[in-house]
């Protein structure tokens, strides 16, 4: 265990490894804090390959989870190589980090499974959380796995398979009259009556957000120890490509890996861009946005930690693409038909901006790239079963069935 | 004309605990201000060097962003509550 604390990202002042989440000083967000100067030449490629096949593996790197983690085996997703959607999309070098085949379906198991191991180990006993769904699924489920009661706090309206997968773990499921943006406001205040209930993502937020640091981890090391040299991230509050960006480095300092920084890009749906639209406007200042889009994961229209992803995009040139809803519906169908994958409505953002940012030029082509697939499109069949649907209805018969493939690329018509 | 000001629970100690102080305040900036006046250290707090919110507080009126509204100069009406509140990350 490397971790020595909080640090604020703001000003610097620095905590005890406690559940705190905002800056007594300026409430800017805190950070844990590693000594890596102790780390190095410890943590090792051999050390990490002896380790389970999970986000585990990288516990060194990682805030303590105590004893043992909470852990239903989230990480160590498969990175697959993808040249059908490479050729489609004129990429020489592709791959997909699937995050779809996590336990609950996506790299949000990753972030609980390390928030709920610290509060166990500080002590909490019930799990909460502010979610788009993705979220209180995999809350709900480690709480189920360890014996605690949780509280998972959505807008009501989410997809129907969220709601389902996160009620179905028997927890205490609270559907908001409102977006996002009215829910997580709503846990800021709640944690403050309830300090005694580990939320997730707001008093263990630190903690949390590391999670998403094993993205990284898994990419460079399934590569064979190097870095890409592209990586593209869905962003809705932006964490996961801050943490992305800060995984990357830390293996980079700890000389675990060889290459440089990836150049990371965004991917947002336009119905809720307000991070792509600062960075296209070359401005600072993030301007909230009020969300519409089927990409409901992604909805998030005061996005936190925007202005450290316009930094991370900004580093190294990266870019942030941003499309609509048929764009979003055609990237989830390129991807599984042509990989074989089948991604949730944020999947779609990834390939639709991809795809956009190959075709405006700021994607090199010629580089190895890596999309980040971060959910299951089961979770959100809502979105695609008007237009994935039977090619034919039949009745059991032979020339029925010959009849109906006749219109098939399968049977030569006659 | 009376509004009430909620504090987030960092804010709590400079104001002796209390989670909600009653200001007179016709703008959300002169509710601060306000606030400030009864419990100094607040405002440094909630705005930076110029005077303008600190990009990590939210604040709302009647549960509106400001952000949607006329931010600092958002005016307020009699008896409605401005809540100070944290941005944290995370969906």
């Amino acid at each position: 265990m490397y971790a020595t604390g909080l640090i604020c990202r703001e000003c610097g002042t620095t905590y005890d490894a406690e559940a705190r989440y905002a800056c007594d000083v300026c409430f800017g967000p805190l950070e844990v804090h590693y000594d890596l100067e102790a780390a190095k030449g410890a943590v090792t490629r051999e050390s990490i390959e002896a380790g389970p096949a999970s986000i585990w593996r990288y516990r060194a790197l990682l805030p303590d989870p105590g004893e043992s983690p909470v852990d239903l085996g989230a990480g160590w997703t498969p990175l697959r190589h993808a040249p059908r959607l490479a050729a489609e999309l004129g990429l020489a070098d592709l791959w997909l980090k699937d995050d779809t085949r996590n336990p609950t379906g996506s790299f949000k198991d990753r972030v609980v499974s390390v928030a709920l191991s610290v509060a166990r180990r500080l002590g909490f006993t019930t799990a909460a959380c502010a979610s788009t769904g993705n979220l209180a699924t995999s809350v709900a489920a480690h709480a189920a796995a360890i014996g605690w009661p949780s509280v998972t706090i959505i807008p009501f309206d989410l997809e129907t398979s969220k709601v389902a997968m996160t009620a179905v773990f028997g927890g205490t499921v609270l559907g908001v009259r409102g977006n996002y943006d009215d829910v997580n406001r709503l846990c800021v205040e709640l944690v403050a009556e309830h300090p005694d209930w580990a939320f997730a993502n707001v008093n263990l937020r630190p903690y949390y957000a590391e999670g998403s640091k094993t993205l990284a981890f898994e990419i460079a090391e399934q590569l064979g120890w190097r870095t890409p040299d592209q990586v593209v991230v869905p962003v809705a509050s932006g964490s996961q490509l801050t943490k992305v960006a800060k995984g990357f480095r830390e293996f980079r300092a700890l000389g675990l890996v060889d290459g440089p920084d990836p150049v990371l890009f965004g991917a947002q749906a336009t119905g809720c861009s307000p991070i792509a639209t600062a960075f296209a406007n070359g401005s600072d200042v993030i301007t909230p946005q009020r969300p519409d889009t089927i990409a409901r994961s992604l909805a998030i229209g005061n996005p936190a930690d925007g202005p450290y992803v316009l930094d991370e995009l900004r580093r190294h040139g990266g870019d942030c693409g941003s499309v609509s809803d048929g764009e979003i519906l055609e990237g989830i169908s390129l991807l599984a038909r042509t990989e074989g994958v089948f991604a949730e409505t944020a999947g779609g953002v990834t390939i639709a901006s991809l795809r956009q940012m190959v075709e405006r030029g700021t994607i090199d082509r010629t580089k190895t790239t890596v999309a980040i697939i971060s959910g299951h499109g089961l979770k959100t069949l809502d979105a695609v079963v008007d237009q994935a649907t039977h090619t034919a209805v039949i009745s059991p018969g032979l020339a029925d069935a010959e009849e109906a493939l006749r219109f098939t690329q399968l049977v030569a018509a006659s | 004309m009376s509004v009430i000001v909620r504090l987030p629970s960092q804010l709590r100690v400079v104001a002796g605990g209390a989670a909600e102080v009653p200001v007179e305040a016709a703008t959300v900036r002169e509710a601060i201000v306000a606030v400030e006046t009864l419990h100094p250290g607040i405002a440094g707090r909630v705005l930076d060097d110029h005077g303008a919110l600190r990009r990590f507080v939210n604040v709302f009126v009647a549960d509106e962003d400001v952000r949607f509204l006329d931010g600092l100069d958002t005016v307020l009406e009699p008896g409605q509550t401005v809540s100070l509140v944290p941005a944290v990350a995370g969906g």
